[in-house]
């Protein structure tokens, strides 16, 4: 019998100082993370970790580093971490971010940087927040096709101009960056949200679908579209790039045509 | 200090955040677009004014009680005025109805608040309005011509 088999040397010559897993640069960066929990103590208070993260790593990766190696009760929602589901929206240095898509390298590292819950909606545990009322606001718009024609035996179709017209406000995932951003909302909580619009909107300017009025009767409330102040900063905060103040004004301009 | 947390994704929603019913009308879209209109008109009417006031003329110099009672002659100034004075007081008054609905946080605080700036606007677009109408430069009291240099001789 041979000896175990010796992974062949390589054919290849690389020069020193290419290849190799460590050579990302690596840097010291202070998380001061907003720590609530009703448990303990009714007050809020902030913690500070000290971690090695390297420029390839995001808030999120910042995060999973204090959980699993320094401290367990670190609370947060994540689930793909990669941009799409819409669970790890969070304050981070005072502005609304995916904790996913965010490089620290992008940040001020020489300052610590601030990790909090979104704002605006009541605060479960650390960054967690009830998404309820976030969620009660979008279902209240009906974002769902309500089509009141004969069904057909294929696919419904639509011309690709149809489509382009709400093609941006597709995009949405729910993770209330912008909602959450919104002055208006922060007051009372009242207001449907710049989420809620956006996806009224989706429906609304499709051609497949027939219940466009409904949702425009919905949002003339008086906590709909007319409260919003055109702040953009739900149009500064959607990590989708979604133009959201754009969308709600055309909402209002919907609204308009159809009543005046 | 302890506090019972309610079991997760309970559907429950907080009492802060349920609408109150939907409210029918269309009050919220009419204000928003007479924000808009007023707003144009306003321009046009005040730089108007300030034009005509301050520059055509002798401009600032010319303004004194004479140059005030010589507009309010004419129908015109007085048509020009009244609408500045309504549009500007509704204008505001909307934009603070706004700005009350926006950052008050409190029910009691909020209904206060409008009581107060609702009974000023009222106060002011009435008072205007009867100035602009009952104006008159050589009032005379009691058969006697009040004292100024702008009136003719009786």
């Amino acid at each position: 019998m041979s000896a175990e088999l010796a992974e062949p040397a390589s054919k290849i010559e690389l020069p020193a100082g290419v290849g190799g897993g460590g050579e990302i640069p690596s840097f010291d960066v202070t998380l001061r993370v907003r720590r609530y929990n009703p448990e303990v103590s009714e007050d809020a208070t902030w913690d500070d970790f000290k971690v090695t993260m390297y420029g390839t790593d995001r808030v999120l990766d910042a995060l999973h580093k204090i959980k699993w190696e320094m401290d367990g009760s670190v609370s947060f929602r994540r689930s793909c971490a990669h941009g799409v589901c819409g669970s790890d929206a969070m304050r981070i240095n005072g502005r609304n971010r995916l904790a996913c898509k965010t490089l620290l390298k992008d940040l001020d590292t020489s300052k610590p940087i601030t990790v909090e819950p979104i704002k605006g909606l009541p605060v479960e545990k650390d960054l967690i927040v009830d998404m309820e009322p976030f969620f009660q606001s979008f279902r209240e718009v009906m974002p769902f096709l309500i089509n009141r024609g004969h069904e057909p035996t294929k696919e419904r179709l639509q011309s690709a101009e149809d489509r382009e017209r709400f093609d941006d406000t597709t995009k949405c995932i729910l993770c209330a960056a912008c909602t959450s951003s919104c002055p208006v909302f922060w007051t009372d909580g009242q207001y449907f949200g710049p989420a809620a619009i956006v996806n009224a909107h989706r429906f609304i300017f499709d051609s497949r679908d027939d219940a466009g009025d409904m949702r425009l009767e919905i949002l003339n409330d008086k906590e709909g579209v007319w409260r919003c102040r055109t702040t953009f900063n739900c149009t500064e905060a959607c990590p989708r790039g979604i133009q959201v103040t754009q969308a709600i004004a055309e909402v209002k301009q919907a609204i308009l045509s159809r009543k005046v | 200090m302890t506090a019972t947390i309610q079991s997760p994704r309970s559907g429950k929603i907080q009492p802060k955040y349920r609408r109150s019913g939907g409210s029918k009308g269309n009050f919220e879209m009419l204000a928003w677009l007479f924000m808009r209109l007023s707003g144009v008109v306003l321009v046009v009417l005040i730089f108007g004014h300030l034009t005509v006031n301050l520059l055509v003329g002798e401009g600032i110099h010319a303004i004194d009680f004479g140059f005030v009672a010589g507009k309010w002659a004419d129908p015109f100034w007085q048509f020009w005025d009244l609408a500045m004075l309504w549009l500007a007081m509704l204008h505001g008054t909307n934009g603070v109805r706004t700005i009350i609905n926006d950052y008050a946080e409190r029910d009691a605080t909020r209904l206060w608040l409008k009581i107060v700036l609702y009974a000023a606007t009222t106060v002011i677009i009435i008072l205007g309005t009867l100035v602009i109408f009952t104006f008159d430069p050589c009032p005379v009291v009691h058969g006697v011509q009040l004292p100024g240099g702008f009136c003719p001789a009786p």
